[in-house]
């Protein structure tokens, strides 16, 4: 007989609520843990999904995802004549906010090396990939555009041709996906006021100098749009994204370009390292402790009401001592009901948590590692809260079920 | 006419005790609760112990029922030497839990557990498989007459019913011995005087030896013997 099961029915009651409360409490921390992982995953999603095993970035900085890097645009074509390197490409990455139907809508813009990255390596859920150069975007559903729709960014107007599923930045800003050249044209937009602006200063530097005095043709050059100046560069691209050749080593590449003063480089693995270190092990810290707490918490929870419920059994277990009950039956009694409320909250912090996680803002990866482990994490403190009622219970005189 | 009394003159000891002795306390907060206490009750015998307030009844019983051990004397239940002053000879517990059946004057149920199931878990400590310790329940319910209410909690039985349970759990491992303390005070006299048959009716038919710590003298005419206790000083009645 089953005492345990029978003494629950008993308290049915209470028992059912703290059940309820320490599983929202296992939902929150299997949800932290859910959006950790949420987090790292949707910080790796553009670097794995580029497929890159270099990463070329400004010298002496850590690329693109953890600070601002510039490269020119140039960079493509000597990284492509490195021995292994089986093709180069540009890479383009930068946040905006603007405002899209009078709300702020803040993209990860991503620039594409079209023609030979048209989008076809992205988890595309609907739509298809870039088939022009410019004005066309695929865009994350979490930005909330629907497909055909039209967005201006700075001074052109985009449509949307394709959607992508779980694209964002580790910021959590959904991403879209231009071509390179729309991406740079989107980052450098200048007004046109601050164009002609910066024409006329230009006008007035060139007009100043003995060349621009005496050749008329150069002050007429200098008027123009920044593209037609060869003695201008081009917009700066983020980094350059390369591919090795199948069997070629990393190390022998990577000393190739140990002689170039103006990059670093990075291998895929390192860059992933750098972009989680930067920007989501802090977040990962700051989770681990809530999660401790919120276990900690739980623990403490289960061991006073399994205390409690025990201070209310002490006569039953001095009369289950009187009949020569063994401590085995007793220990049983106590342990099997921290166990099941363990098991339960368990399962209804993981029920609640699958209709309750989509619902958040960002991403909560709830990944079944980490569900075993806090499986793992739940019985031991269902144990060790039943501790405290063993040992008052283990206290009891059967002398005191008399009288 | 041989009476049930003289027949089990002859019958084995249930219980024998000699020299019993309990002393709490030491120095000069030394109380002697229970002095040179000797008894002894053959199976199928119905012994009532009677005797005021704090006079050592209640620490007899816990001495016979191995649930506080005097401080010197001798217990053998069953024939089976147990105890000889605190010094245990086998596993108490396990041997209350086989031979020993008790009764308090409330009726101590489970509260979780209804009247089959009070009754079934002592088959089951026992060893019994829950099918046949179920089924003994059952036997011995109906045998009480409260079979019909074998389903109800504690809490749903008047105190007539609980304290046929609890007798019916006491009977459930055919224990040697029946402990009852003051099993019918909180009993109204007719039903007092129901529980104190009943108990007669067990002694006789189950051959287990009983002993019942009593205030009611109205209803002692049906124990074979009736002992006294004094200042923890345990005398036979001669009446008896």
């Amino acid at each position: 007989m089953n005492l345990a099961i029978r003494d629950i029915r008993h308290n049915l009651g209470r028992f059912v609520l703290t059940t309820l409360g320490v599983g929202m409490l296992l939902m929150t921390v299997m949800g932290m843990g859910g959006i950790y992982r949420g987090l790292v995953d949707d910080a790796l999603v553009v670097t794995r999904g580029v497929g890159a095993d270099l990463w070329i970035v400004q010298h002496d900085t850590r690329g693109p995802f953890a600070e601002v890097s510039r490269l020119p645009r140039s960079i493509v074509d000597r990284v492509a004549t490195v021995t292994g390197v089986a093709d180069a490409r540009e890479f383009v990455f930068h946040t905006i906010q603007r405002d899209h139907a009078g709300t702020p809508l803040r993209i990860g813009v991503l620039g594409l090396d079209w023609p030979i990255d048209k989008g076809q390596h992205l988890p595309l859920v609907a739509g298809r990939v870039l088939a022009r150069n410019h004005y066309e975007m695929i865009a994350d559903e979490s930005l909330g555009l629907p497909l055909g729709a039209r967005v201006r960014l700075g001074k052109d107007t985009y449509e949307v041709v394709g959607l992508t599923r779980a694209m964002v930045s580790s910021g959590g800003d959904g991403i879209a996906c231009f071509t390179s050249s729309d991406a740079r044209a989107i980052q450098f937009d200048t007004p046109a006021e601050a164009l002609r602006l910066e024409r006329e200063a230009r006008l007035a530097r060139a007009a100043e100098t003995d060349f621009g005095r005496t050749q008329p043709r150069v002050l007429e050059r200098a008027t123009g749009a920044s593209a037609t100046i060869a003695a201008l560069p081009a917009p700066a691209i983020s980094a350059v994204i390369a591919r090795l050749m199948p069997g070629t080593r990393t190390d022998d590449v990577l000393r190739s370009f140990a002689g170039w003063s103006d990059v670093t480089v990075y291998t895929a693995a390192q860059q992933e390292d750098l972009l989680l270190k930067g920007s989501v092990d802090r977040a990962r810290r700051q989770i681990l402790l809530f999660r401790v707490l919120l276990t900690l918490i739980s623990a403490v929870i289960m061991a006073l009401i399994i205390y409690t419920l025990t201070l209310d059994k002490l006569h039953t277990i001095a009369l289950l001592k009187l009949i020569g009950a063994p401590n085995r039956v007793i220990v049983g009694l106590i342990m099997q009901q921290s166990l099941i409320m363990g098991a339960l909250a368990y399962a209804v912090g993981y029920f609640a948590g699958q209709g309750i996680f989509p619902l958040f803002p960002r991403r909560v990866l709830v990944i079944g590692d980490d569900l075993l482990r806090l499986g793992g994490v739940v019985l031991v403190i269902s144990v060790v809260a039943s501790l405290l009622g063993i040992w008052k219970a283990m206290r009891v005189a059967p002398n005191e079920a008399i009288g | 006419m041989i009476t049930h009394a003289d027949a089990a003159t002859h019958a084995p000891l249930a219980l024998e005790t000699a020299g019993l002795t309990k002393i709490y306390g030491s120095g000069h907060l030394e109380v002697v609760a229970l002095r040179d206490a000797s008894m002894a009750v053959r199976r199928g015998e119905i012994v009532a112990l009677l005797g005021p307030s704090g006079s050592g009844k209640s620490t007899f019983l816990l001495c016979v029922g191995l649930i506080n051990p005097p401080t010197s004397g001798r217990v053998a239940i069953g024939g089976v030497p147990l105890l000889d002053g605190p010094r245990a000879s086998t596993d108490l517990r396990r041997f209350r839990r086989e031979k020993i059946g008790f009764v308090f004057q409330k009726s101590n149920l489970i509260p979780f557990l209804n009247a089959v199931e009070n009754v079934q878990i002592v088959g089951e400590l026992i060893g019994h498989p829950p099918a046949v310790a179920r089924r003994r329940a059952m036997e011995l319910l109906d045998e009480l007459g409260v079979g019909a209410r074998a389903h109800n909690r504690p809490t749903q039985l008047s105190g007539g019913e609980q304290q046929r349970v609890t007798v019916a759990r006491a009977l459930a491992n055919q224990p040697s011995l029946i402990l009852a303390d003051e099993p019918t005070a909180a009993l109204d006299s007719r039903r007092g005087r129901q529980v104190m048959e009943l108990f007669r009716d067990v002694a006789h038919e189950h051959g287990t030896g009983v002993i019942v710590v009593t205030h009611d003298h109205r209803a002692l005419d049906v124990f074979d013997s009736i002992y006294e206790m004094e200042d923890g000083a345990l005398k036979r009645a001669p009446s008896a």
